[in-house]
């Protein structure tokens, strides 16, 4: 299929840029030294593992998700490479779901790579890993649903602005994504009816990051609720969906002057 | 009808179709947004903020932003003290560390000292029930914001209704109403206090004050609600004194409020401030009813 | 069965910050290219050539007007497995060998696996560019780059080529494999339409050329058919001719031009010609050459683009 053609080929070119070996390998020297950060407190060693561990993987991911993908698309244009591209049988919806699918691989085989990372750290630290170390999967997996999220946007924005600009706004969505739940309140304070829907609206249309953190929970040795695999597996899904439709629908009218 | 296919293949329908599919996902994110935050209501700890213990280490790590972040913890203690307070529980451990975080944040932000003393200083299920705690918040806030009065109006208040140190409370008052900017009633209100100590007038007043200042609707409520309590407090006396007068002049102690007015003692059935009904019990003292949303215990 | 046929083709741009006003960059085209020739679309620059390629793949939408490459509607994208675009001064994924880039755009045809791997290497060593097979493209020159797009146009062996510009930024010597591989595409009974502005590769090449300016068609026509209209005219070199020889002379003669001894005259009748010829031999004049002189395709081209300004 031409979607996996051009993802394969989008990933070979992802990993292929320097930039990606330099993150992991901070990211990877991050995790190894939290080992170092934890013998400072007592008692904290393991959370301060776990919290700087699996905030790496995501901060980490996020900068690799940003990035390139703001990339993915702009840059062909830039590059005028993309005139080779569509002249071939391939269709513009092709194009963008091989690139998305692309770097979602780029990010899957690095967030594994700092996976294990992390867990030969636990290791190192723990002397032994047993069955509830399986948690922090759980946590990775969410991290990787936000990330697809982000890599979403960036695409959008790729398709439509100038890289600089897509980096700022696509971090900006990111933050706010976190804190949406805030925003709502702020809206709810507020005594005006309209400013209330407002922020009501906002709240269901911009993506909410912060069910997909459970980073501090899972370092506190709290359960992660059940109705939360299922729900953000929908959520990330839908939203994807919407994401990539958009960038499609913007892509196909787009024309290369 | 012509067939799916076919329908597909037009550019300009098929450009409908996919644009009403991703406005149905769109959509369809909400009630799962939903579904996740109800299910996530009792679970949701405010954990994190507990992983920074020091406001100050985090008023340097905000790069410039402490300002936002203030604000963000301003919600957070809003919707802590929300959320405890609809659950009914008596426990606001994290009130304390929070609000001093916020300040630390940002020693102007006014609206966290002073409503923020309120939510602690008032006793529980509405409070966190410390009000030295109270006093000591409102005290940084005075530091930090020396010429602002309207924090000594809240240290005496405190001193006023929670500790019931009058002398303390007019004292406050007192130091208040010297700050620029003071209003005319601080210094009168400081001699009455001291005079007279704890008076209803007074005590109206004061809660209406923060009726009146309140910028969101549970402080405004909870001053209303005491008000209410008060006024009904009030009227309560008065009814028991006409109820005592009637009985001192006929045979038959009153049995009910519709004897009184039948007598003409009153001029209508009474009611309380929530508009229900007073009751005179068998015993002949004066209540309310029990559907009144007037809640004397306030004022204990 | 026509190879490309444009009707009333059209684009318009909307320029300006409030996109008000319109620029019209291809007139109403309208176009017939038989399957098997060789054509030649022509123009100064800026007059719609690359605009035209890019409506014809999609890169760019018409305002009005439709197309159709063997048949098939523009949209139809079946019909790229049978065509090939390389566009105008053309850019590859830098970080690819030319080898590893011929792969992918094999692959991306959907050709075997067997022929993803065959076939690079074979154009890869048709155009010249073995000694540069594994060599990343960020280090190509621009020659080489020209002649990989070449090799990337033919990887799934089209039945219409369409080349903008596939001479430009080449020496004589890519520019004379070029032609040969249009020539050989030619005998093989494909076809290939291409923009230029050099008139002189259009000449060697092209079956049929238009003329394009300002986003109008301004002429279509055979090649031979262009060349022979006009009046053709006979060019007399002389050396040194006597007083009475060219007194005798000028009146039949369009022009005269004296360089030191030569003088060249243009003699627009060809019976004239006799008559200069006795002349000349009468008055013992040396006789350096004859010539007919051909309009060229120069001419043609601006007589077209005079008559459009």
């Amino acid at each position: 299929m031409r979607v996996a053609t051009i993802a394969v080929h989008t990933f070979k070119e992802s990993v292929r840029q320097k930039v990606l070996y330099n993150l992991v390998a901070f990211a990877l020297l991050l995790i190894g030294a939290s080992v170092l950060f934890g013998s400072i407190s007592v008692g904290v060693e393991q959370i301060i593992l776990i919290t700087l561990g699996l905030s790496s993987i995501s901060a980490f991911g996020l900068l690799i998700a940003i990035f390139i993908g703001i990339d993915l698309v702009s840059k062909e244009i830039e590059h005028r490479t993309i005139y080779n591209i569509l002249s071939k049988p391939v269709t513009r919806v092709e194009f963008i779901l091989g690139k998305y699918l692309g770097l979602l691989l780029t990010l899957l085989v690095n967030t594994a790579i700092m996976t294990v990372g992390f867990y030969g750290a636990l290791f190192y630290q723990k002397r032994a890993l047993g069955p509830g170390d399986l948690v922090f999967l759980g946590a990775v997996y969410f991290i990787l649903l936000q990330l697809a999220i982000v890599v979403g946007i960036a695409m959008v924005f790729s398709c439509i602005s100038t890289p600089v600009l897509s980096v700022i706004y696509t971090f900006c969505i990111y933050v706010i994504g976190n804190f949406s739940a805030d925003l709502r309140t702020f809206g709810q304070g507020t005594q005006s009816a309209l400013l209330g829907t407002m922020s009501d609206a906002l709240y269901y249309l911009l993506p909410n990051f912060a069910d997909f953190n459970v980073i501090s929970q899972v370092a506190h040795s709290q359960s992660m609720p059940g109705y939360l695999w299922l729900g953000n597996s929908c959520y990330a899904l839908l939203y994807i969906t919407v994401l990539l439709g958009l960038a499609i629908i913007i892509f196909e009218e787009r024309e290369f002057r | 009808m012509t067939s799916l296919p076919a329908l597909l293949s037009q550019p300009r329908l098929r450009r409908r179709a996919c644009g009403l599919l991703l406005l149905l996902c769109l959509l369809g994110l909400i009630p799962i947004q939903r579904s996740i935050d109800q299910r996530s209501e009792s679970n949701r700890e405010v954990a994190e903020v507990l992983f920074l213990p020091s406001g100050k280490v985090l008023r340097q790590l905000s790069l410039g932003y402490e300002g936002l972040l203030a604000d963000l913890y301003w919600t957070r203690v809003v919707q802590y003290f929300g959320r405890k307070g609809l659950a009914h529980s008596s426990e606001f451990k994290l009130l304390g560390p929070l609000l001093q975080i916020t300040t630390d944040l940002d020693p102007h932000l006014v609206i966290a000292y002073r409503f923020g003393s309120i939510f602690l200083a008032d006793k529980p299920p509405r409070g966190a029930g410390q009000p030295l705690e109270a006093l000591a918040l409102l005290h940084r806030g005075i530091v930090a914001n020396p010429d602002y009065w309207r924090f000594w109006e809240d240290v005496g208040f405190v001193y006023y209704w929670d500790l019931k140190d009058y002398a303390a409370a007019a004292r406050a008052f007192q130091a208040g109403s010297e700050r620029p900017g003071a209003m005319e009633w601080m210094r009168a209100l400081a001699a009455k206090v001291a005079a007279q100590g704890g008076e209803l007038a007074t005590s109206r007043f004061l809660w209406s004050e923060i009726a009146r200042q309140a910028g969101n609707d549970q402080i405004r409520k909870n001053a209303e609600d005491h008000l209410m309590a008060l006024q009904a407090t009030e009227e309560i006396g008065k009814l028991a004194e006409v109820v005592a007068l009637y009985n001192s002049r006929q045979e038959r102690p009153a049995r009910s409020f519709q004897t009184l007015v039948a007598a003409g003692y009153l001029r209508a059935l009474p009611r309380d401030p929530s508009g229900k009904p007073y009751i005179l019990d068998p015993g002949g003292r004066v209540r309310l009813s029990p559907r009144s949303s007037v809640d004397l215990s306030l004022l204990q | 069965m026509l190879a490309l046929e444009t009707i009333e083709l059209t684009k318009d741009y909307r320029l300006g910050f409030w996109r008000n006003r319109t620029k019209r960059a291809l007139d109403r085209l309208t176009l017939k290219v038989e399957a098997g020739e060789v054509f030649g679309l022509l123009g100064p620059n800026g007059a719609g050539k690359t605009t035209t390629l890019k409506l014809l793949f999609r890169l760019i939408f018409p305002t009005s007007g439709t197309a159709r490459i063997l048949g098939k509607q523009l949209d139809d994208l079946s019909v790229r497995f049978r065509v090939a675009y390389l566009p105008e001064n053309p850019a590859f994924y830098d970080h690819l060998t030319a080898q590893e880039f011929l792969s992918y755009v094999a692959s991306l045809f959907g050709l075997r696996a067997a022929e993803q791997r065959r076939r690079p290497g074979e154009l890869i060593d048709q155009l010249g560019l073995s000694a540069s097979r594994n060599v990343p493209l960020r280090k190509f020159s621009k020659g080489m780059i020209q002649r990989l797009g070449i090799a990337q146009a033919l990887i799934n062996d089209p039945d219409v080529l369409f080349l903008d510009e596939p001479m430009s930024g080449l020496d004589p010597l890519g520019r004379r494999e070029v032609r040969e591989v249009i020539l050989r595409l030619k005998e093989r009974g494909k076809t290939v339409f291409f923009s230029t502005h050099i008139l002189s590769d259009a000449e060697t090449l092209c079956d049929r050329v238009a003329v394009l300016h300002h986003g109008r068609l301004q002429g279509c026509g055979e090649l031979n058919t262009i060349l022979r209209l006009g009046v053709s005219t006979t060019e007399l070199v002389l050396e040194g001719p006597s007083a009475e020889v060219m007194a005798e002379l000028t009146p039949y003669a369009s022009s005269v031009i004296r360089t030191g001894e030569r003088v060249r005259l243009e003699m627009p009748e060809e019976n004239e010609v006799q008559r200069a010829l006795e002349i000349i031999l009468r008055g013992k004049t040396k006789l350096i050459s004859v010539n007919p002189v051909k309009r060229s395709l120069e001419d043609y081209f601006l007589q077209k683009v005079g008559e459009a300004e």
